[in-house]
């Protein structure tokens, strides 16, 4: 397969393409910039349903790979080497998804700037695309710093007054874990000699000290991004920074790099070290989830709620991938979806309300309901799938990691599940009081009388949320099938490394 | 004298001759036809340039072993001679547009070229210590050509006195190792020690001197104090060509000195390097980020930068491993060359008269007015923090290669850690041009906008095509050992 026919080529690099259109635009034609953004994110979001039509959802390998020698440096030569398969397939089409309805949500909410806005939204999809494609680590360092350029300046020149502070912490952070694991990619290179991730699966054979080592450098740049307790600390800032656009894809897909980081790269490419840290990345995650609830409770700001909500959130989805079986690593993969559904359609709400009223204090409104009846009750659905309500998403993906944290031998304790459990019902907690601060009660306040429901666009950006929340929560089936076969795959592996630990 | 001498130095014969006709020319012609000069040593360097790449790929010594053509030489020409002509492109609006438009700025910087082309060459401590000095020279008085602005006068005085102090450790430590070998030929340097008749104690003290001496031109922390006065004072094109040419000049001599010649002081100079290495990046990192004026912001990363190239020295006396080190510091001296030539062509377009212009401050709004500048220097500063794909991330990528190779993981740390360090300060400009509102001014330039346009370009189009840079770099060292 040639280089550009490649589907899984087409959907990093397509954006590109809007990219190359804006560029030829002047400034002050708004309307054509936005257009040719959206058009150009849907388009890509077609190929990435024609990615999924060309996927086999029974083979666990790679699929539609394409391997080319890229970069040759003295003795190493690098590859251009990409593949899909039971692990990333969700989080493409993920990707693919939220890109147009964010563009959608700025319609309005962006009047400064667009040509440079949707030109550093297209160069992050590119990014974001490429870094859950990658299969050479080389490569996928490449994507995965590069999504720090773009959303940089998403939160630097289009977030709130504290803008530049959250976007240099974003990215000193970020950077700090990330160069570490640049010189674990180097040290694999040196002495495995391949950057290839399916080849450095089966050659294996690192040490057991040295797998804690290289762990712990790919792990410090995956739990910033994550981000897990106590490395958190940039995520608030630049989430209630954040334009709504930013945040939704932040909380949507980036922080779903880190987890999927773990996944791809730090279990199975160390999983010795995996096993071994399963309990102390069990607690971590328990910590996070507790310690994400109880902040979240003393959130007067809604979008710092939510901020704080995906500390906790994050922290099952971890819990649920280092149970290291099957149910805790098939929900920790579901939850990664949920929890791009589910919290990306809180931050478009949350945006649609600032938008409205220029306040995001929660003291701020009350009785909302009876102005906009449409507004509250996707609002209402949201929030409940978020809490984990039977029936909505959020069940379907905290159900099973729950189930396989309690089971798992590589934790080796039912406390930490039990703890966790603790979570939902503090989200439960949370979440209704701020629903209930936000909608219920008196209309008191003059300003939120005239506060007029959800426009069509609006809508648009909502809805298709809001159905996926209802299809995952009543029929999960098809999504576990994709990622089943992987999964298995990558269960293997962990066996094979537990019978030589043990 | 026989043909092979004669070959093995024509880019430096040719380009001697050329400037000393040049200097002549100028007092005769240049009142007629503006920026002649100028053109006729563009001319004369891309002359040098394309006799030295047809020289590359051959590998002799010459005049007894004193001079030495391989592809390291022939690397380093080529680097030195494009570098020339940046920076006669960066000078040539720019001393008009300040008042300080005189025709010997032209002979002298092709002059201070001859010097690098020559050290790139020296095969003999006698010859590296001439080198060393034609090439400074010319820089002290290019460094005070804004007379009679007295800031271009103190770094032109300052430049002079440390570059003499440093020139006189060279020769000190030549005058020593000569002593302890009987020598100044490295290859006698190295038979000496191969057979036992050197005294190796007087050797390591000589070549400590020889390092303290090189270590005041690259600008190594603790010898780096006269770097930001200078790089402030002096006239922005030579303060661009300096931090380009003479560093990289003075990397070729500590590489073909240490790594080829010396490796059984190893044992003993390791450490050294370690710690001149962390010492360099820390504290050239760490002051950056309180700078308020760019220039001297740039001056102390390029501090920093010499403390990254030192760290693949680190590996010196390792057999296996030395021709990635050397390939490696070539690559980085490459990609920094490229960067630093394109911020500075950027710090230029928006510097007025009499210092105007040189403020982070006065980069503010820059992304808005001028986006395709700002644009430009987002790239330039992504490259010198190391994110890809620019060509500073493939230059530090195969740095630190070397280095773990080398087994110094926690000198690898330190150089990640200080990279994220110097991310804030590079940043700051980021900040600054996009981030802040404001009114900046550049001064039109067709020869500077193709600097800083083209040098962004490369730098990230040659990061995703590197392969024939790195097969470049590689063929370089083929022959030096």
């Amino acid at each position: 397969m040639t280089f550009f026919s490649n589907p899984l080529n087409l959907v990093t690099l397509f954006p590109l393409v809007g990219v190359l259109v804006i560029l030829f635009f002047k400034q002050e034609q708004k309307k054509e910039i936005r257009w040719t953004a959206l058009i150009v994110s849907l388009i890509t979001f077609g190929i990435s349903i024609w990615v999924l039509t060309l996927f086999d959802s029974g083979d666990p390998d790679l699929q539609l790979v394409i391997n080319l020698p890229w970069i040759e440096i003295a003795s190493w030569t690098i590859s251009y080497q990409m593949g899909v398969d039971g692990l990333s397939i969700l989080l493409v089409l993920l990707t693919a998804f939220l890109t147009p309805i964010s563009l959608l949500s700025t319609w309005t909410a962006v009047e400064e700037r667009v040509k440079d806005f949707m030109i550093f939204f297209l160069l992050l999809e590119v990014g974001m695309m490429g870094v859950f494609l990658a299969q050479d680590l080389f490569l996928f360092y490449v994507f995965w710093e590069f999504t720090l350029v773009p959303m940089y300046f998403l939160i630097g020149i289009w977030g709130g007054p504290q803008r530049m502070y959250a976007a240099v912490k974003f990215f000193l952070y970020t950077m700090a874990g990330s160069v570490l694991m640049l010189l674990a990619i180097l040290w694999l290179g040196i002495y495995q000699g391949s950057f290839s991730v399916p080849d450095l699966t089966i050659l294996g054979g690192i040490p057991a000290q040295v797998q804690l080592w290289l762990f712990l450098a790919f792990g410090a740049a995956f739990a910033i991004k994550v981000p897990m307790w106590p490395l958190h600390s940039w995520l608030p800032d630049a989430h209630v920074e954040a334009p709504t656009a930013g945040s939704v894809i932040l909380a949507g897909v980036l922080l779903k790099m880190g987890t999927y980081g773990f996944l791809r790269f730090n279990i199975p490419l160390f999983p010795q070290a995996a096993v071994k840290l399963a309990p102390w990345m069990a607690l971590l995650s328990v910590i996070g989830i507790l310690y994400g609830a109880a902040v979240s409770y003393y959130q007067r700001d809604v979008k710092k709620l939510v901020a704080y909500s995906s500390v906790s959130h994050l922290g099952f989805v971890m819990l649920g991938l280092f149970a290291l079986n099957q149910q805790g690593i098939q929900g920790g993969i579901l939850q990664m979806i949920n929890h791009g559904i589910s919290t990306g359609a809180l931050f478009l709400l949350v945006g649609i309300i600032y938008e409205r009223r220029h306040t995001r204090e929660m003291d701020d409104f009350g009785g909302l309901w009876k102005v906009m009846p449409v507004y509250g009750a996707l609002t209402l659905v949201v929030t409940l799938s978020s809490m984990g309500l039977p029936g909505l998403n959020g069940f379907a993906g905290e159900f099973p990691i729950l189930l396989g944290a309690f089971g798992s031998e590589a934790i080796g304790s039912s406390w930490y599940a039990g703890f966790a459990t603790l979570g939902v019902i503090l989200a439960a907690v949370y979440l209704l009081y701020m629903f209930q601060k936000l909608f219920l009660g008196p209309l008191d306040k003059d300003e939120n009388k005239a506060v007029k429901d959800l426009t069509v666009r609006e809508l648009i950006t909502i809805v298709p949320l809001v159905i996926l929340i209802f299809w995952i929560g009543l029929y999960p089936k098809p999504f576990f099938t994709l990622m089943a076969p992987a999964v298995e795959k990558l269960l293997t592996v962990i066996q094979a490394a537990s019978l030589a630990l043990y | 004298m026989t043909l092979i001498d004669f070959t093995s130095i024509l880019p430096l014969i040719f380009l001697v001759g050329w400037a000393s006709v040049l200097l002549l020319l100028d007092i005769f012609l240049t009142r007629k036809v503006e920026g002649l000069t100028a053109i006729l040593a563009g001319v004369g360097l891309v002359t040098t340039l394309a006799i030295a790449g047809t020289n590359f790929g051959i590998s002799t010594s010459a005049f007894n072993g004193m001079i030495k053509a391989d592809g390291f030489s022939s690397y380093l020409q080529i680097l030195f001679t494009g570098s020339g002509l940046v920076g006669i492109a960066l000078a040539y609006g720019y001393l008009k547009r300040m008042g300080i438009d005189r025709g010997e700025y032209y002979p002298l910087l092709l002059y201070s070229i001859c010097g690098m082309i020559l050290l790139a060459q020296a095969a003999d401590l006698i010859v590296v210590f001439l080198a060393l000095e034609l090439l400074s020279i010319p820089l002290y008085v290019l460094a005070g050509f804004a007379r009679p602005d007295p800031a271009s006068e103190e770094a032109a005085l300052k430049y002079f006195l440390l570059g003499a102090f440093a020139g006189g450790f060279v020769v000190y430590g030549v005058a020593l190792s000569f002593g302890a070998t009987g020598t100044t030929s490295l290859t006698g340097i190295v038979a000496g020690v191969a057979s036992g008749s050197a005294d190796i104690g007087l050797l390591l003290v000589g070549s400590g001197l020889i390092l303290i001496g090189l270590g005041f031109k690259v600008a190594l922390v603790p010898f780096h104090m006269w770097t930001p006065d200078v790089y402030h004072g002096a006239p922005t094109p030579v303060t661009a060509f300096m931090a380009v040419g003479a560093k990289a000049a003075g990397f070729a001599a500590l590489l073909r000195i240490f790594l080829a010649a010396l490796p059984v002081l190893a044992g003993d100079l390791v450490p050294v390097f370690w710690i001149l290495s962390a010492l360099t990046m820390f504290a050239g990192n760490l002051i950056a980020i309180v700078q308020e004026n760019i220039k001297r912001m740039l001056a102390y990363s390029s501090i920093a930068h010499a403390g990254y190239i030192m760290m693949a020295m680190v590996v010196f006396g390792q057999e296996l491993i030395t021709s990635d080190a050397v390939a490696s510091s070539l690559f980085y001296l490459l990609t920094y060359a490229v960067t630093n030539f394109g911020a500075w062509s950027v710090v230029i377009a928006l510097e007025g008269a009499e210092g105007q212009g040189l403020k982070l401050e006065d980069y503010k709004g820059l992304g808005k007015k001028y986006p395709l500048f700002a644009a430009a220097m987002l790239v330039f500063m992504l490259s010198f923090i190391g994110v890809p794909p620019t060509l500073g991330f493939m230059g530090k990528f195969y740095l630190f290669r070397t280095v773990l190779e080398g087994g110094f993981v926690w000198l690898a740390v330190i150089g990640v850690l200080t990279s994220l360090l110097s991310a804030y300060y590079y940043l700051r400009v980021v900040v600054n041009m996009y981030m802040h509102e404001g009114d900046p001014e550049i001064y039109r330039d067709r020869l500077i906008q193709l600097v800083s346009v083209v040098g962004a370009a490369a730098v990230v189009l040659l990061s995703i095509f590197s392969t024939p840079l790195f097969r470049w770099v590689s063929r370089a060292v083929l022959k030096m050992f």
